[in-house]
């Protein structure tokens, strides 16, 4: 991001594509995660292959690297027919994967763990060979670990955790290079010493896919983007273009949304919830930094960021599931002492991205235990309240959870929070990998929540499509920090161009 | 690379002091050493896989009865030598787990260890199905020992479990060693690293049963006899992993450490009575719970601060 240099990309369109993809599809049961891909990758390419949350980027890395095996379709590594194999046959035929998440050897130093990259699949090795560990130096050396060769992972800093990943696909030496989410959690200046590593990768003839949630992030490094949504490929050509294509631009930013926010000086002066200054760390990763937000008593307050941005972090700190520093108030009361349960009970309700229903329980068990605390009547009242908010309920009332699709089981996570009578509600990522007609719904109940009750919503999304429309305020959380606060009519104009 | 260096300066004046014990030392506490060398091999071999591979096998008695009864067999039914005897345990024992491992590492999750579990019970009951050539529940008596001196069968024992525990280690700390962890830490990236994930287990368990099978066989021959209550029964198994977890993970030399302290441990207290396995019981426990890395683990804690 801070290297705008673009590099000649004459050459590379040149050259044979080493990766042929045609038709690639994964199912996973009734769910379509990739349809029909077609991508062709080149030596000496860097190509960036993004996609919202749920799009099936990951799921497309790891149909490539052989983690997952794809339903239908051909993957061919120069000419050889490589879908379906196991990973480390993949591996061997020249591809590598940077994984996102740094996953060392603990117990080893730095040097082993590179030397474990450059040995040979064999049982037999039983002497080690000097000559590798020598080499191993060198791959140090290169991305800047020469002076952290003897020290174990755990006591190194998370950016030498991500360079210690790189030295490991230099050490396999593949001519295809998977990279997932090249600079999560990085800093300015290391983004910038990172896509020099990347580069380098190209300058030697490989070919390079970054898996990215956004082209912001990659534009600078990469000749080409691939954009996926819902599986499918949506816009294919240079980073601008891609930023430019009306459909990115419909999937990222919405089409023409309607907003109606009510303005903040409508809300009592005092917030129902005030967070102030919060630091979250993940061992050595920052996950928030400094975040403050409030929220008014009524109001609707959409937090905007991609996958990654610190959202969940961010309501995680608020029900005290995360140590944090920093305050968090909720009417008045600091909420530092209590536990989670203690704060669930004073009103903050989490509906979390990972749903968490009880998958053998019946929809109408589900939302009797989220009523368990009010009165019989009080609770079949409130329930029908909830069924007449979600219809699809009432018909699906004796179903297992289990069995309902993904939007149903959002409803009932949504009806089972309500059913609590939340003082605030909590969403994180209500839409994830959920079908837009289905979103379509959620959103209209969302609305009809707002207009009758007197509801107070703290939503988390990286749809904005979804999160601007109920919003009367919204947050914009960027690698940790809030970036920026305002009403959603300004968004697209403030924010649109940067969030793509 | 120097570690293992310093960790054999620090081993090999132990085993002077253990090669010499049988110069003041009564044959009884000899005796109790002998058997305690022998578990020791087997909580060492169980490390390979747990330690290294990533395994929990909950059935060490599997490979050690396959070792065990494979070479009582052989002799008391046929009269066949020791050498070959044990030679045919080992083989036995090595077969048996890879035909145990290689469907059972398909699985995935906890699904490994209750395969291993249900082993040890096939086998057990196998044994007293067959009581006609394996004695059933009274046991197998061979009619050769390897030598009714309790020094020479105490140095055999301590020259086994060194050797075995020199071989080991060098294989755990070997580049294969090092995939072998790999593999077992994290299967994912192993396999995107180019690694063979199931070749290296499957490896891991041949070599764990070679040398379960082995001691296994010795131990028969020590002895005179084999017995399911002895060398089978799950919760022989059960002390096999508590020696090896005690005395240190990823460490191989730690089971013959947990396995020597649990023998000894249980023969000091015996006047507590019943009580003694109790208090064992609970000591191993506390270790587990507040010092996972084992009693090797609290020493390099030590050393580090």
């Amino acid at each position: 991001m801070t290297v705008a240099v673009k590099p000649p990309t004459a050459a590379s369109v040149r050259a044979e594509p080493c990766l042929t993809v045609r038709g690639l599809t994964k199912r996973y049961g009734g769910l379509v995660a990739v349809k029909g891909v077609d991508l062709d990758l080149r030596p000496g390419e860097i190509l960036g292959l993004i996609g919202p949350n749920g799009s099936g980027k990951s799921t497309v890395m790891k149909l490539v690297m052989g983690l997952e095996k794809p339903s239908a379709g051909s993957i061919r590594l120069d000419g050889t027919e490589i879908a379906g194999w196991p990973a480390h046959k993949v591996a061997r035929a020249g591809i590598g994967l940077v994984f996102q998440h740094a996953r060392p050897l603990m117990r080893q130093t730095v040097l082993e763990n590179i030397v474990l990259a450059l040995l040979p699949d064999s049982l037999l090795r039983l002497v080690p060979d000097p000559s590798v560990t020598e080499k191993a130096r060198a791959i140090a050396e290169r991305v800047g670990l020469g002076g952290v060769i003897d020290r174990r992972p755990g006591t190194l800093a998370f950016a030498d955790l991500r360079r210690l990943e790189l030295a490991k696909a230099i050490a396999r030496d593949p001519r295809v290079v998977l990279v997932d989410e090249p600079f999560a959690g990085l800093t300015g200046p290391e983004v910038a010493t990172f896509s020099a590593l990347i580069r380098g990768f190209r300058d030697e003839g490989k070919a390079v896919l970054l898996v990215d949630h956004n082209v912001k992030s990659v534009s600078a490094l990469v000749d080409r983007v691939f954009a996926l949504y819902l599986g499918e490929r949506i816009a294919e050509g240079s980073a601008e273009s891609v930023m430019a294509d009306p459909t990115v631009r419909r999937v990222y930013l919405g089409g023409s949304i309607e907003t109606a926010a009510r303005p903040e000086a409508a809300f009592k002066a005092e917030s129902l919830l005030s967070v102030e200054g919060v630091d979250v760390l993940y061992g050595k990763a920052q996950a928030l930094r400094g975040v403050s937000i409030h929220v008014h008593e009524g109001e609707f307050v959409s937090v905007v960021g991609l996958n990654g941005a610190g959202k969940t972090t961010l309501f995680n700190a608020v029900s005290n599931l995360v140590p944090h520093a920093g305050t968090i108030r909720f009417g008045g009361q600091d909420l530092a002492t209590l536990s989670p349960a203690a704060i669930a009970r004073a009103g903050i309700v989490q509906v979390p991205e990972t749903r968490e229903l009880f998958g053998d329980l019946s929809v109408l068990e589900n939302l009797d235990l989220g009523g368990h605390h009010l009165p019989k009547a009080e609770a079949a009242k409130e329930r029908e309240k909830l069924y007449d908010l979600f219809p699809i309920l009432k018909a699906r009332e004796g179903q297992s959870a289990r069995t309902l699709s993904g939007g149903e089981q959002q409803m009932l996570t949504i009806a089972r929070a309500l059913m609590m009578r939340p003082r605030l509600l909590i969403l994180d990522e209500p839409t994830l990998s959920l079908a837009p007609v289905i979103l379509e719904q959620l959103s209209k109940a969302l609305e009809r929540l707002r207009q009758t009750t007197p509801i107070t919503v703290l939503l988390g999304e990286q749809n904005v499509t979804f999160a601007l429309p109920h919003a009367d305020r919204v947050y914009v959380l960027e690698q940790a920090k809030i970036v920026w606060e305002g009403p959603p009519d300004r968004f697209a104009t403030e924010m649109g161009a940067a969030y793509l | 690379m120097t570690f293992p260096l310093r960790g054999l300066l620090l081993i090999l004046p132990l085993l002077v002091v253990a090669a010499l014990l049988p110069l003041g030392v009564s044959g009884y506490i000899l005796g109790l050493l002998t058997v305690a060398y022998y578990f020791a091999v087997f909580s060492m071999a169980w490390d390979l896989l747990f330690g290294f591979a990533g395994e929990v096998n909950f059935g060490p008695t599997f490979l050690i009865g396959l070792g065990a009864y494979g070479a009582g067999i052989l002799n008391n039914r046929y009269g066949i030598d020791i050498p070959l005897c044990l030679l045919a345990g080992t083989l036995l024992a090595v077969v048996g787990g890879l035909a145990l491992a290689v469907p059972a590492l398909k699985l995935s999750g906890p699904y490994f260890g209750l395969v291993t579990l249900v082993a040890v019970l096939l086998l057990q009951n196998l044994i007293v199905v067959f009581s006609d050539l394996t004695g059933g529940e009274i046991g197998l008596t061979v009619p050769d020992v390897i030598s009714i001196d309790a020094d020479t069968n105490y140095w055999i024992a301590l020259g086994f479990m060194a050797v075995s525990g020199l071989i080991l280690t060098a294989i755990a700390r070997s580049p294969a060693g090092l995939i072998l962890q790999a593999a077992g830490q994290d299967p994912v990236v192993a396999g995107a690293l180019g690694f063979n994930v199931a070749k290296h287990k499957i490896a891991a368990f041949a070599v764990s049963a070679a040398f379960s099978g082995l001691a296994g066989g010795l131990i028969v021959f020590y002895m005179g006899t084999a017995s399911v209550g002895t060398l089978i029964d799950t919760a022989v198994g059960v002390q096999i992993i508590i020696a090896a977890v005690l005395g240190g993970r990823r460490t191989i030399v730690g089971g013959a450490l947990g396995a020597v302290f649990l023998i000894a441990a249980g023969e000091i207290l015996r006047p507590l009575g019943s009580l003694s396995t109790f208090v064992v019981s609970a000591a191993a426990l506390a270790v587990i719970l507040f010092v996972p890395t084992g009693l090797l683990g609290l020493a390099s804690l030590r050393r580090a601060s």
